[in-house]
């Protein structure tokens, strides 16, 4: 192995080196990055005080009903349209605002998670497949349950089977409002029948496009309304009165199926399932309440076009924009192989000779930049997190804000526009001004991009007017920009 | 301290070289090969607009009770739609391009699809952007294509927006440009990243692109920030994107208006709108659909002003990938569907009329059952548009631009009558 290539494994599979890394990872980088794959990913220290999911939706349920209240009480008065009696629309704001400051706290934990991470393998993984997975506070109310959804249905199967993320990721409140699932009622059920509500089709298409099958999974349109009724019932447990109004009395009277899981968020509410039999791709589910749901994801996993979707999406993250197929190939038959191992699938790719080779390829995306420089500089203090974010929201990557249940896009070309390259090169100006007293960036070359550093660069940063300019040059260098 | 914007006013002194640069946008002769200085705006609209609901037909019988709680109040009721020519009604929150309509310089458009008949956004967007007919066949868009037929030359094409999206991109280079309000990095350390980059073909032109760019735009817009960025938690509070949704829409609009406007401006412009997936919670007036039509009308707005006396030279083609299910889902929203409606607006528009081949909406009449049926090929649209206003012939458009549409005619009498 030579020097390269702990370079590149820092760069490529990790989340770019820190000071003092490269001497770290030592000769065996590919044993450096194996010895990350572990049954149960440790969750990072920056996550610790995150409070379980079920807390958050007390508070989205506490603010609902407030909101609601502010409402009825405006209706009622014949002050000024607009003009909500004072406490309810106070207590309404109250709750908003800390649901916002959630939010912000917990993308400045993310942010620090990454900084931090001495496993950041472990990391890359966890924000590839949330990426996958994707939940985006683009719609509010998923913005508080983010990382919620990320620490509890990705994080702990990264190195796990992908049947078990997919249930993980489709039962989590956090992805059954965001794409609606939760809202989606059986029009021959109980509630459907009372409440003139329906099904919602939303999260049976884009599970079965976006991740599980691909869009040339072979599924159709009658596919995806049974596949939404098959999950017809799967709903967020513990939103107390606002699922009340939505689902009525019947909504509450218990079915003899139902699964009320409010630790996780997730109940079963089988008053609201489709009754009857359901045929998906050709596949008749009989009808099982929740079993069925559970037993099509099942399917959903194992099925040949997740195969080829997840190994192509894995290789394109990896190597290039258009990886060779035949590696495409090989990954696709370890997830069949292997029942949809993503321990073994990693393996698979760090063991893959086109992961290697260089000079690399991809373009960093902003949050992967905004981390590499955090990382290099080693910018450190309480309020590192934030200084984070207020970089990715000018770069336009917020975490946790995908313009898309598609997630972030992962080609260069998404990512190499002339706004963004300017964006780069000033908040690389201005960082570097923060630090350059305090760090020589001449030794950082080496620590930072490796043996692989081109003449361009090694002169332009070696004869830089200043301290500081040299430090910018290196985080906007051809090297640095991408991994 | 030489500022990025000093470089366009300095014509590039200050003792560094940028090769490539030969001005912001190169000279207004760069242009000539539009004719007429004209301008063209196109508006991605991403997530599938409920056209249904926007340009309403509240005149055909089976509306009121195929839309059912969704159905829009005819013209006269509260909340009723405007009317437009006895048949259809634009959305009450369109207010500003209602206005439009009674001074011609809008024509809405129904029952239009580009060539998919699929259902996911993001093959659809897909076609909608490179204009071909099998999704993910082409790495590049209609609009750049139209640039090459347009001489390719200088700095024509302009991405409002962080990064250029797939209807631009492609071989001619083209700009982008978003507000932004940290401090900028200034022409001589600009001058050291581009010889850092000068065996990286890729960054290099992205560099010069952007420095072009940025110069330009805040000239023309007079819009630079300095407060601090990264290091100070403040500027999240005044960055554009975190103040109400629609003021950062607005600010785009109206730079991108300002842009163009500019005697040494780009004459083609893209933007994008999001929100219109409303699975859930669409409403009539109010609701989802009617909060984004309230913001992009404001924003259209903007861009008008922001052109000023180039409106008269200008069309605007806002378009989405697909439309939604003629009938609501069960939780008080649309599906995705497939024919919905576009507009084309700006003073150059032979408007202040619907163009439609009304399908009807009649249970047999419905896309398999569901959808409003496609009458109207996108491309035609925009061929007639390309063809008429830019000048680009016909062939190019038929084998090139849009490839194999030969069916998809350009359409005529799109535009105003100079």
């Amino acid at each position: 192995m030579s020097k390269a290539e702990t370079a590149f494994a820092a760069q490529r599979f990790g989340l770019g080196p820190r000071p003092g890394d490269l001497a770290r990872i030592g000769s065996d980088p590919r044993g450096w990055l194996l010895a990350q794959i572990t049954a149960q990913p440790l969750r990072p220290a920056a996550l610790s005080d995150l409070p379980p999911v079920a807390d958050r939706i007390a508070v989205l349920a506490a603010l609902r009903m407030a909101r609601k209240a502010a409402k009825q009480d405006g209706q009622e008065t014949s002050g000024p349209a607009g003009q909500a009696p004072d406490a309810k629309a106070k207590s309404a704001a109250g709750e908003g605002a800390n649901l916002r400051q959630a939010y912000l706290d917990d993308a400045a934990a993310r942010c620090v998670a990454a900084i931090d991470s001495d496993a950041p393998l472990v990391e890359r993984l966890v924000q590839f497949w949330s990426n996958h997975f994707t939940v985006s506070g683009q719609r509010p109310v998923v913005a508080p349950l983010a990382l919620n959804f990320e620490t509890d249905a990705i994080r702990p199967h990264v190195f796990g089977k992908f049947a078990d993320m997919l249930l993980a990721s489709t039962r989590h409140p956090a992805m059954l409002l965001y794409l609606d699932n939760a809202q989606s009622v059986g029009p021959m059920s109980r509630v459907g029948a009372q409440r003139a509500r329906g099904l919602n089709e939303n999260f049976a298409r884009e599970m079965m496009e976006l991740h599980t099958l691909g869009v040339d999974g072979g599924y159709n349109q009658n596919d995806v309304r049974e596949v939404a009724k098959v999950l017809t019932g799967w709903t967020v447990s513990g939103l107390g009165g606002a699922q009340r109004a939505r689902f009525g009395k019947a909504g509450f009277g218990k079915g003899t199926m139902d699964n009320d899981d409010s630790g996780s968020g997730f109940r079963f509410l089988a008053v609201a399932h489709e009754p009857g039999d359901k045929t998906v791709l050709g596949k008749v589910y009989r009808e099982a309440g929740e079993e069925e749901g559970r037993s099509l994801l099942h399917d959903m996993a194992r099925h040949p076009a997740t195969a080829r979707h997840i190994a192509a999406k894995l290789a394109r993250h990896f190597i290039d924009d258009n990886p060779p197929s035949a590696v495409v190939a090989a990954l696709a038959k370890t997830y069949l192989d292997t029942d949809g191992d993503l321990g073994q699938v990693t393996q698979q790719l760090i063991a893959t000779d086109a992961a290697w080779r260089s000079p690399a390829q991809k373009i960093r995306t902003p949050n992967d930049w905004v981390i590499a420089t955090f990382r290099a500089l080693q910018l450190r203090g309480a309020d590192i997190g934030k200084r984070c974010l207020v970089a990715l929201r000018q770069m336009g990557q917020l975490p946790f804000m995908a313009p898309s249940p598609a997630g972030w896009p992962d080609q260069n070309a998404d990512w190499l526009s002339p706004e963004a390259l300017m964006t780069h090169i000033d908040l690389a100006r201005l960082t570097a001004r923060r630090v350059a007293t305090t760090i020589d960036p001449r030794p950082l070359v080496s620590e930072i991009i490796g043996p692989g550093i081109s003449p361009e660069t090694a002169f332009q940063i070696n004869n830089a007017p200043s301290q500081a300019d040299a430090l910018a040059l290196l985080l906007v260098s051809p090297e640095f920009m991408r991994r | 301290m030489f500022r990025r914007r000093d470089l366009l006013m300095a014509g590039l002194g200050g003792g560094i070289a940028l090769a490539g640069v030969t001005g912001p946008f190169g000279l207004s002769a760069a242009f000539a090969d539009i004719p007429g200085d004209r301008r063209f705006v196109f508006i991605v609209l991403r997530g599938a607009m409920d056209g249904l609901n926007v340009v309403v037909p509240y005149g055909d019988p089976a509306y009121r009770n195929l839309r059912n709680q969704l159905a829009m109040a005819v013209p006269g009721e509260p909340g009723g739609v405007a009317d437009l020519d006895g048949f259809f009604g634009l959305h009450p929150k369109l207010v500003q391009i209602e206005a439009w309509y009674k001074e011609k310089a809008l024509l809405p458009i129904q029952a239009v699809a580009t060539a998919y008949r699929d259902r996911s956004h993001f093959d659809g967007q897909d076609l909608l952007e490179t204009g071909g007919v099998t999704p993910h066949a082409i790495a590049e868009g209609w609009l750049n294509r139209s640039l090459a037929a347009l001489g390719g030359q200088g700095r024509l094409g302009i991405a409002v927006s962080d990064q250029v999206p797939l209807v631009m991109r492609g071989k001619v280079e083209v700009a982008s440009w978003a507000p932004s309000n940290i401090p900028e990095a200034d022409a001589s350390f600009l001058g050291l990243v581009e010889a850092m980059y000068q065996h990286q073909p890729q960054l290099a032109a992205t560099l010069t692109a952007a420095i072009s760019a940025t110069s330009f735009a805040d000239q023309a817009t007079g819009m630079t920030g300095n407060t601090p960025g990264m290091d100070n938690a403040a500027a999240m509070k005044t960055r554009p994107a975190q103040q109400k949704p629609g003021n950062a829409q607005l600010q785009m609009f109206s730079a991108a208006g300002k842009m163009l406007a500019d005697a040494k401006g780009p004459r083609i412009a893209v933007l994008e709108v999001g929100g219109w997936d409303t699975h859930t919670g669409q409403g009539t007036v109010e609701g989802r659909l009617g909060h984004n039509l309230e913001l992009f009308d404001a924003a259209l707005a903007g861009l008008r002003q922001g052109l000023g006396a180039a409106w008269d030279k200008t069309v605007i083609l806002a378009a989405t990938e697909f439309g939604r299910t003629a009938a609501p889902n069960g939780t008080g929203g649309t599906d995705h569907g497939t024919a919905s409606a576009a507009f084309l607006m700006g003073g150059a528009v032979n408007g202040g009329r619907v163009l439609a081949d009304w399908p009807g909406l009649a249970s047999g009449k419905l896309y398999q059952d569901r959808d409003l049926a496609p009458t109207l090929d996108l491309r035609g649209v925009t061929k007639g548009i390309l063809r008429d206003h830019l000048g680009i012939a016909e062939a190019r458009l038929d084998e090139q631009i849009f490839p194999a549409s030969q069916q998809a005619k350009p359409v005529p009498g799109l535009l105003r009558r100079a």
